[in-house]
């Protein structure tokens, strides 16, 4: 079976490279496998024993004291239709209006969402690309898929311009790419992949600059923290684990092992001390950094289908929920119930984000659109 | 492009190691993992409640999605999408 955390992408990046140690160092008569595997379950208890230590009282109690929030009438107010086939994700651009979004018939379009027009489209090589994301200028955008590369395509102002000919080829995965991102600047991309992975890429070279090992199964999703809170992201997988990184040492700082399946969906919490999650176990759930643990489930006994995507909104009072049942969930973080129930796409909800600004959030789904909601007041 | 291609690093890295050293190598990677994450300083879910209180409350007057802004503010606000001039 492959052992993903012990291959690397090149020579030049490795960390602690195996086949010479391998081949110099006889193996320590203590550190037989049956020794490190009860050091490790010893090491995880420890970790549970010290966790549950700063257990004192639940975040909905200490909430108790907070106001309620009223009624919550949300409404889609833009419909963007042009896709072919489901949707499969979206970002924001900077500027709060435009959208770029990308399908499984392999287009990928940008939007401006105050007037609905399509701006530009590109048609990938692959199809079902899963991943997509607009860089910080606004003059770019990056997605991938099946092609298990993530490709740059520097918008042009010219409509005519075939923007598939300025393509740049940066990432390149062993499996399908599953998400991407920008990190402050256009000039680096973090992705994640279903090869096991995480990595972040110089742009304009194409050059690994960082590897990230340590998901047993297929990364589905990644956030990067927001920049005031330092260099780190979240990454969410098959193995129900969501990973806390740090992006200059390729080391894994944080795990969180709750779920009960497949991580969809990770989303930092605005003031980067906590992050949100999306399962296929139909829950999403709080984790607080520094309190090292999870510390909210929004669930109810009737929502029983998977969540495939949540933001929050700018307070980060509310999360919003994506499910595969249609429908979209709104949960007070605080308090841990839900606010609000929307209804309106015709198939799985597949992506959602919060615009930049916090006016809106946009969904996509497999329905073939995206919409655009706000609250009515 | 100055990256190895991966297929070439996995074919040569499996027929130089043997597969018990491989999960050794393994097993003491996922206890340095452990021993890395037991070191962790903590603080108290009921700071770290009040913390992410706090963040909400100072933050909710300018969240749209909570409270809403002016129709005025708004450019989703019309159903029919307009031309901006």
């Amino acid at each position: 079976s492959c052992d993903f955390a012990a291959f690397t992408f090149g020579q030049k990046y490795m960390r602690s490279p195996l086949s010479p140690e391998m081949a110099t160092q006889e193996v320590p008569l203590n550190e037989t496998l049956a020794h490190l595997k009860t050091e490790s379950e010893t090491l995880k208890l420890k970790l549970e024993e010290e966790r549950a230590k700063l257990h004192d009282v639940e975040l909905h109690q200490v909430a108790e004291k907070v106001e309620g929030l009223g009624q919550f009438v949300m409404k889609t107010r833009r419909t963007l239709k042009g896709h072919g086939n489901k949707v499969l994700c979206m970002d924001w651009c900077k500027d709060k209006r435009r959208i770029v979004s990308s399908s499984q018939d392999g287009k990928v379009i940008v939007w401006d969402a105050f007037t609905t027009n399509k701006e530009h489209a590109v048609t990938m090589p692959c199809t079902w690309v899963m991943a997509c994301a607009y860089a910080p200028s606004g003059c770019a955008v990056a997605c991938g898929g099946l092609d298990n590369k993530c490709s740059v395509y520097p918008l042009s102002l010219d409509k005519n311009e075939n923007l598939a000919a300025k393509k740049k080829s940066v990432a390149m995965h062993t499996n399908y790419l599953s998400a991407c991102s920008f990190t402050n600047s256009d000039m680096q991309i973090l992705t994640s992949s279903g090869d096991g992975t995480c990595a972040l890429w110089d742009v304009e070279s194409g050059q690994l600059l960082q590897s990230f090992h340590g998901h047993a199964a297929d990364v589905l999703c990644l956030d990067l923290a927001p920049s005031e809170t330092g260099n780190t992201f979240v990454s969410g997988g098959c193995d129900k684990k969501a990973n806390v990184w740090d992006m200059r040492s390729g080391q894994c700082i944080q795990s969180f092992e709750t779920h009960e399946s497949d991580i969809n969906s990770v989303r930092y919490y605005p003031s980067g001390d906590a992050f949100a999650s999306g399962s296929d176990d139909a829950t999403c759930r709080l984790y607080d950094l520094r309190a090292d643990r999870e510390v909210a489930i929004y669930s109810k006994e009737s929502i029983i289908f998977g969540v495939s995507s949540v933001d929050f909104s700018l307070s980060g009072r509310l999360l919003f929920g994506g499910y595969n049942d249609y429908t979209i969930n709104v949960w007070d973080v605080l308090k841990g119930t839900r606010v609000s129930i929307l209804f309106g796409h015709e198939n799985r909800v597949s992506t959602l984000r919060v615009s930049p600004d916090g006016t809106a959030f946009c969904t996509g789904s497999w329905d073939h659109t995206l919409r655009v909601w706000i609250l009515m007041c | 492009m100055s990256v190895l291609p991966f297929s070439a690093v996995l074919s040569s890295r499996m027929s130089t190691k043997a597969p018990s050293s491989n999960s050794v190598a393994h097993a003491r990677r996922i206890v340095q993992q452990l021993k890395v994450e037991a070191g962790f300083e903590r603080i108290k879910v009921s700071k770290a409640s009040a913390d992410l209180m706090t963040y909400c409350t100072e933050n909710a007057r300018s969240d749209p999605l909570l409270m809403g802004i002016q129709a005025s503010d708004n450019p989703f606000k019309d159903k029919k999408p307009c031309t901006i001039l």
